[in-house]
């Protein structure tokens, strides 16, 4: 069912889904950015629908909702473990893109479906809705339509503004007679989804292992600094590290964490005894640029990145994702010796 | 709701065995289904976690033989008899004993690496009929790294054992506690003790090789230069683990999650994996 809704009519109803729900959306920040005097975009809970970021891609993508940066999972002391209270007991509403609906997916993957499903996440997940917001026009670095991610209807509620008002297309049965109790009007609502970018990507059909052994890697060995920016923005990816958390003032009481880590950073790989895999930046590039275009799909179906583009906006050595994927290619032809 | 997987379990330790200054084997209480090579992580709050293999099972227990290499296994060491541990697992896939029934098995293990397989070792020493020879070699860096001493007098009975260390320890073995009473050993790397292994049928044998990825590179390359096919051999991988369950990243190589698909790969499936 289609609906218009003014700004006072949306924010009608998000009072009312705060009843159960926190509202996530992209939210400017001010004077956040990488460097001073930028903003940054990112999301956090809203009260009010004038607090939302329409107009720019969100730096980072929802996937804090799901995946705190630092989330507690227990707390112990002498010979005891609590389990840590989830940090939101409520459901969630998630404003989000069609690309980051299709991350969501991802992230699903490999918490709910990749051996056990995780505690932790399936309670933040359980109770999570997702209005995707339309894109009428792609954003600088976006390859979404490469990546078969630039439609979705797999949503609860899709949204696109039109003449200042809100159109929404409903998925969410339940709450139709609040949507229509709140409009201005019912009507046929059409969410808009870009059918191109100005950035393409082509994965080569025979991409395989053996381009482990191109010549392409070895130039990110000095171009790139190992930051992880990269993959902190990734609506993606899923890595963390452990990390045990003792309190000073009583020595035998603590916590255990797991905090978000990225396979670009010194001491992902670090072995007991000092053994360590991929030193170099350069296999740092090649085993992140493998698992979003290859053996991610290999092991699941279908590719990892859904083409946000979030990597290339971040990265402060401009090195680009799109490109290096765009590279393989000819990488391919290298090692095989072909032409 | 799904179970909470992260959160470890009090696990008694009963009994603590001094192989070497460094290396300990920990038997602790765990009731379950539990196969040789799967692994524990092992935790202690404020410390963290360690993901550490089976080297022996039992009823109402299994053994854990740890070195000692950093925080969480420092502290381990500082622990005895009648303490506690906090366990989750067993993880990963484990060796099994199926797979080399009626075959002439070979096992070549290297410094810790003998742990993962002890277990397997200790099966086929007990029910021996179920293979057709066993030949196994265990490779140690000197006299006082040799661990499991006792079984190695034990196993000798009824299977092939070549005990040998890479080298003579620098200090006289006197003087060292852990040498008084070793069995008798050899001088050389395990590599060395491929080409006189002798089998009925190279094609009729199960080959499990574990250890430094070093010795495993080298001693797959023996075993394959004698012709022995490569679908026979078994080796066990060990990475960075902050999890055990598919979920952290660290472990993944290629589409394979060691702590999932493995630790245990079939030479086939494990040689073509490159970080
Ligand atoms: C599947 C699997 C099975 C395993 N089985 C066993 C087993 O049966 N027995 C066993 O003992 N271990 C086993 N290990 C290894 C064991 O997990 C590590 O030794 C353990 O995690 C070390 O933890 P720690 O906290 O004590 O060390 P940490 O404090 O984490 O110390 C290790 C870290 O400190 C640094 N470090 C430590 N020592 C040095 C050094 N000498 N030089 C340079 N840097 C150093 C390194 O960066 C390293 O990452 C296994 C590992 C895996 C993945
Ligand atoms: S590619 Fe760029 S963002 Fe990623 S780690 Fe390297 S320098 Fe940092
Ligand atoms: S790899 Fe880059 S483009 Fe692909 S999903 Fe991650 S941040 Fe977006
Ligand atoms: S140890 Fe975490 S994914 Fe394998």
């Amino acid at each position: 069912m289609g609906y218009l809704l003014n700004e006072n009519n949306f924010n009608d109803v998000i009072q009312e889904w705060q009843k159960d729900y926190l509202i996530y959306a992209p939210k400017k920040m001010l004077g956040e950015g990488m460097y001073s005097d930028t903003d940054i975009t990112r999301y956090a809970a809203i009260n009010d629908i004038s607090e939302i970021e329409w107009e720019k891609k969100s730096d980072f993508s929802f996937k804090e909702v799901l995946l705190p940066l630092s989330e507690t999972l227990f707390y112990y002391t002498e010979g005891t473990v609590k389990e840590a209270e989830a940090n939101r007991k409520s459901g969630a509403v998630i404003f989000l893109r069609s690309c980051d609906l299709h991350a969501v997916k991802r992230l699903d993957e490999i918490y709910l479906r990749n051996g056990y499903e995780d505690f932790y996440y399936q309670r933040l997940r359980a109770n999570v809705r997702f209005l995707v917001i339309g894109c009428s026009a792609t954003y600088d670095n976006c390859f979404c339509v490469s990546m078969g991610t630039n439609h979705i209807d797999s949503y609860d509620a899709g949204l696109t503004i039109n003449d200042g008002l809100f159109h929404i297309n409903s998925h969410w049965e339940e709450m139709n007679p609040l949507f229509s109790r709140c409009s201005q009007k019912e009507a046929e609502v059409v969410i808009p989804f870009v059918t191109s970018n100005q950035i393409n990507v082509k994965v080569p059909e025979n991409l395989s292992i053996a381009v482990n052994s191109a010549s392409l890697w070895k130039e990110y060995d000095s171009r790139c600094i190992n930051c992880g920016r990269c993959n902190f923005v990734c609506p993606t990816c899923t890595c963390f590290t452990m990390q045990d958390i003792f309190y000073t003032d009583n020595g035998k009481a603590g916590e255990r964490r797991r905090v978000h880590a990225s396979c670009m950073v010194d001491g992902y790989t670090d072995m007991a005894g000092g053994g360590s895999y991929r030193k170099k930046n350069g296999d740092r590039m090649r085993f992140k640029v493998m698992h979003k275009v290859y053996d991610y799909k290999k092991r699941n179906g279908y590719h990892m990145c859904v083409g946000c583009g979030r990597c290339d906006d971040v990265c402060p050595e401009y090195i680009s994702f799109s490109h290096c994927v765009n590279r393989l290619e000819d990488a391919m032809k290298e090692v095989t010796g072909n032409e | 709701m799904s179970k909470n997987e992260y959160t470890p379990f009090l696990s008694e330790i009963l009994e603590v065995k001094k192989h070497t200054e460094l290396e300990y084997t920990f038997r602790l209480s765990f009731n379950g289904d539990v196969r040789p090579g799967q692994f524990f992580e092992v935790s202690l709050p404020k410390f963290g976690e360690a993901p550490i293999s089976v080297s022996g099972m039992g009823d109402g227990y299994v053994e854990l033989t740890i070195r000692k290499v950093g925080k969480v296994t420092n502290e381990i060491f500082e622990l005895y008899k009648g303490n506690t541990l906090m366990m989750r697992g067993p993880y990963g896939n484990g060796f099994d004993v199926e797979d080399y029934k009626d075959k002439e098995l070979i096992i070549i293990a290297g410094g810790t690496g003998v742990s993962p397989v002890r277990g397997v070792i200790e099966y086929f020493h007990k029910n021996r009929t179920q293979v057709k020879d066993m030949t196994v070699i265990t490779g140690f860096k000197s006299p006082s790294f040799v661990l499991f001493q006792e079984d190695l007098k034990n196993w000798n009975d009824n299977m092939k054992l070549i005990l040998t260390v890479d080298k003579e320890d620098d200090t006289p073995s006197d003087v060292c506690e852990n040498t008084k009473e070793l069995p008798a050993y050899q001088v050389g790397l395990v590599t060395q003790y491929i080409p006189a292994i002798k089998v009925k049928s190279k094609t009729d044998t199960a080959i499990l090789v574990v250890g430094p990825p070093m010795m495993m590179r080298f001693t797959v390359q023996g075993l394959l230069k004698e012709g022995y096919p490569e679908e026979n051999i078994w080796i066990s991988h060990e990475r960075k683990m902050c999890c055990g369950i598919g979920k952290c990243g660290h472990c993944k190589i290629d589409d394979v999650y060691v702590c999932l698909d493995g630790p245990v790969f079939p030479y086939t499936k494990g040689r073509l994996l490159v970080d």
